[in-house]
């Protein structure tokens, strides 16, 4: 046994033969932490880790071998190597590779969880801490927007983009600024929003009422209380919605199909067409698989922190 | 509160937040949409645009750009864009190609959208009629119509046609009717190639008196399995009752389960449900259930079966090294006629050409591939192998595969008469529905009776 372990058990240990009733939470980590738990945990582990495991030795693998024989024939015939990873990032022999959507899915993922996220924080905090009329049935709304299935809304959506009502701008169609990258933000967005609003309005009304009233007392506007208070406080919040964003962001095949035009594919629509029109580059999956996993594992890992540390971690004490 | 101690830079921060998203900005309403030729072309006087002259008809295109929508992938897309180059030559514009897997479903979404591309090229009849009734594809330049008559045949400028007003030019074929065979043991075993349906079933019984079963078949694909013995009933069909009532077929105006259809699907169960004649290299008949279309005909490499019905497309499945020829490892063979009266009926596929816009450089870029010029431009482009085309100026020198060689001479052959593959014409519920399944349940077992009945029950009443 560590010393961490050894602290935390300490004091089970003294107060179960006082006869004191353990509570729920304690029976539940002694369950948890014995060492048949601990046994299953590592097999399911195990279990789950090895198609992944196989898919990432499979992406190096040469391709006559990937395609005669399984994975698992490393072992007794190991042979690796980078060639498949070359080809799906400049193309193989048969069309173009990943490295351009590579940096066209950066492009469109980045400008959709950062507006979805300011938007949704301001709204949130409107929501939360300000008096207007029509509030509730405004919030009701925007919370039953949820409900709308993203497919119904595809073909209004792009017809709106190509023929857009008061002489606006067009954002698709055969002129389309920037090659369309405009109407990918904004449908993110606008697919986002929704969610976003309700998530972060929840996360904001649990903060206690106390710190903005004395906030106020002090002579802070909504501007000070949203940026000097609510942010810092939100900053978790804002964190684990933004990883939830960018994941959906960055794995959505749907909306890029439907929105995006020839110059800004983004990886997912690029990866089905790796394998050719009759399949015969199949081999290339696996490694454009961990190409385009690479990039939501970095980020998952850098802000994961965020869903470890508590919401309003010593926020009331002062 | 440590009041003093509050960092700017979230205020920062806030006012990147409250900076909200302004796209809106005046639409510019110079959309410059005349038709009328300006300038020279640019072919003119190169000697490679010779042939090329009704390009002229559209003046210089320099700087102007056609966006093309289409279902043909890597890696026979690039043998499309550079047979694209001589056009871009000729007249100065670019052709913009994107490719997708989910080109059918895609298109529509568009099309209902406003979105369409300039040119897409539509795999199925039945989908060009849908775009069609969507008012927004243009009808066919006049000198579209004036090559589509000079190089291809009725039965092809009626499969662009949609109420009697002509839209789309076919572009590439592929012939359904073929069965692939070994040449080297047929030589072996002094067996030679059938002329007639006679011919093919005392073949097979020949084959089988020695010991080898004579056909193998597979018919899964997935979530379409099922489709290769939809083809082996067209096919039989329309060789057996002709071409109008195969149309008739399609178009439902017989019933799905009329007495021609089920004598045609008695005449594929004598091969296919027949244990003695199949499934060489898999199992018994069951098996033609459970193997993929891409790995049936692979036993005829091992000797272990010897006739495999599938489309000129299979060529690409042999493994690499294989010879396709007419003397080699492997080649294929005109599924044979089971009566003289239809001169020589051939099930086929291919693609068509819907334009959506009727700019000049999306005329000229229509017009170019309705010629003959392309036809052999795109076969030069293609040195694999595995394109060609119904257009009957496509010079057989210019195919590099014996296999499409043979498929262009089917196709310019006086006596052919081209049918397009009946399930994909027919409304999805059953072309791409009940028919694969029925044919599935058929194979493993279903009476022909019950079979070609509940097809019948599934067509959709409108």
């Amino acid at each position: 046994m560590t010393a961490t372990e050894l602290d935390t058990i300490a004091p089970q240990a003294t107060g179960s033969p006082g006869g004191r009733p353990r509570s729920a939470a304690a029976a539940a980590k002694e369950g948890l932490s014995g060492r048949l738990a601990s046994v299953i945990a590592l097999v399911i582990a195990v279990l789950w880790t090895v198609p992944t495991f196989g898919l990432l030795v499979s992406s190096f693998r040469p391709e006559e071998d990937v395609k005669s024989n399984g994975w698992w024939n490393i072992f007794t015939d190991p042979a690796f190597t980078l060639k498949n990873y070359s080809d799906a990032l400049n193309g193989g022999a048969s069309g173009e590779g990943l490295s351009t959507n590579l940096i066209n899915s950066i492009v469109i993922t980045i400008p959709a969880v950062l507006i979805p996220i300011s938007l949704a924080t301001l709204a949130a905090y409107a929501f939360a801490w300000m008096d207007f009329r029509g509030r509730d049935v405004l919030f009701v709304a925007i919370f039953a927007l949820q409900i709308v299935p993203i497919q119904v809304t595809l073909v209004p959506l792009l017809s709106l983009y190509v023929d857009p009502p008061f002489n606006l701008m067009p954002l698709a169609g055969r002129d389309a600024p920037a090659g369309g990258l405009y109407e990918l933000w904004l449908s993110h967005t606008i697919f986002a929003l929704p969610l976003a609003i309700y998530l972060l309005h929840n996360f904001m009304r649990q903060i206690p009422g106390e710190l903005i009233e004395s906030a106020r007392v002090d002579g802070a506007a909504h501007v000070q209380i949203f940026s000097r208070i609510m942010l810092p406080l939100m900053m978790p919040a804002i964190a684990a919605f933004a990883i939830f964003q960018f994941l959906w962001v960055w794995n959505d095949l749907l909306v890029a199909l439907v929105f995006s035009s020839p110059e800004v594919t983004p990886l997912t629509v690029q990866l089905v067409s790796l394998v050719g029109e009759k399949g015969q580059d199949w081999q290339l999956l696996a490694s454009g698989a961990f190409i385009s996993l690479a990039i939501p594992l970095v980020v998952f890992l850098t802000l994961q922190r965020y869903f470890v540390r508590g919401l309003l971690a010593g926020s009331v004490k002062g | 509160m440590r009041s003093r101690n509050m960092r700017r830079g979230l205020a920062a921060a806030a006012a990147l937040a409250s900076a909200g998203l302004v796209l809106a900005s005046c639409a510019s309403d110079d959309d410059g949409g005349s038709s009328e030729a300006s300038g020279t072309w640019p072919g003119d006087g190169k000697s490679e645009c010779s042939g090329l002259e009704q390009l002229a008809d559209f003046g210089d295109l320099s700087g102007k750009s056609v966006s093309v929508y289409t279902s043909i992938l890597p890696p026979e897309q690039e043998a499309q864009e550079n047979s694209y180059k001589l056009f871009t030559t000729c007249t100065g514009a670019s052709v913009k190609y994107e490719g997708s897997d989910q080109f059918e479903t895609q298109l529509v979404v568009r099309v209902k959208a406003n979105n369409a591309p300039d040119i897409a090229y539509i795999p199925q009849p039945g989908l060009l009629k849908t775009v069609v009734d969507s008012g927004q594809v243009v009808e066919a330049p006049s000198q579209v119509a004036d090559n589509v008559d000079e190089f291809f045949g009725e039965d092809w400028k009626g499969y662009g046609t949609v109420d009697d007003t002509f839209y789309a030019a076919p572009l590439g074929a592929s012939v359904k009717s073929f069965v692939w065979y070994s040449p080297s043991m047929f030589q072996k075993n002094g067996w030679e190639v059938p002329e007639t349906w006679d011919d093919l079933m005392s073949l097979t019984g020949d084959i089988a008196a020695t010991g080898i079963k004579p056909w193998c078949a597979g018919i899964e694909s997935g979530d379409a399995t099922g489709w290769p013995a939809t083809d082996w009933l067209e096919d039989v069909l329309l060789r057996d009752a002709g071409p109008d009532v195969y149309d008739q077929w399609v178009n439902h105006d017989i019933a799905f389960n009329d007495d021609a259809v089920a004598e045609a699907l008695d005449k594929v169960g004598a091969i296919l449900k027949d244990p003695k004649y199949v499934n060489g290299g898999f199992g018994d008949v069951d098996s033609i259930a459970t193997t993929a279309f891409q790995d049936a005909g692979q036993p005829i490499l091992k000797d272990q079966c010897a006739l495999h019905r599938m489309a000129s497309f299979y060529a690409a499945q042999w493994p690499e090294g294989t010879k396709v020829t007419e003397d080699g490892d492997v080649f294929a063979f005109y599924l044979p006629v089971t009566n003289e009266d239809f001169g020589k009926p051939v099930l086929g596929a291919g693609e068509f050409v819907a334009a959506f816009d009727d700019r000049p450089e999306v005329a000229a870029f229509q017009t170019y591939l309705s010629t003959d010029v392309w036809a052999n431009e795109k076969a030069k482009s293609t040195p694999g192998g595995g394109w060609v085309s119904a257009n009957t100026g496509l010079d057989e020198a210019n195919l590099s595969s014996p296999i499409d060689k043979l498929s262009a001479e089917i196709f310019q052959d006086p006596d052919a008469t081209f049918r397009f593959d009946g399930s994909d014409q027919m409304p999805s519920a059953v072309g791409a529905g009940s028919f694969w399944k029925e044919m599935t349940a058929w194979v493993t077992g279903e009476s022909t009776k019950d079979a070609l009945t509940n097809i019948e029950n599934s067509w959709p009443s409108s």
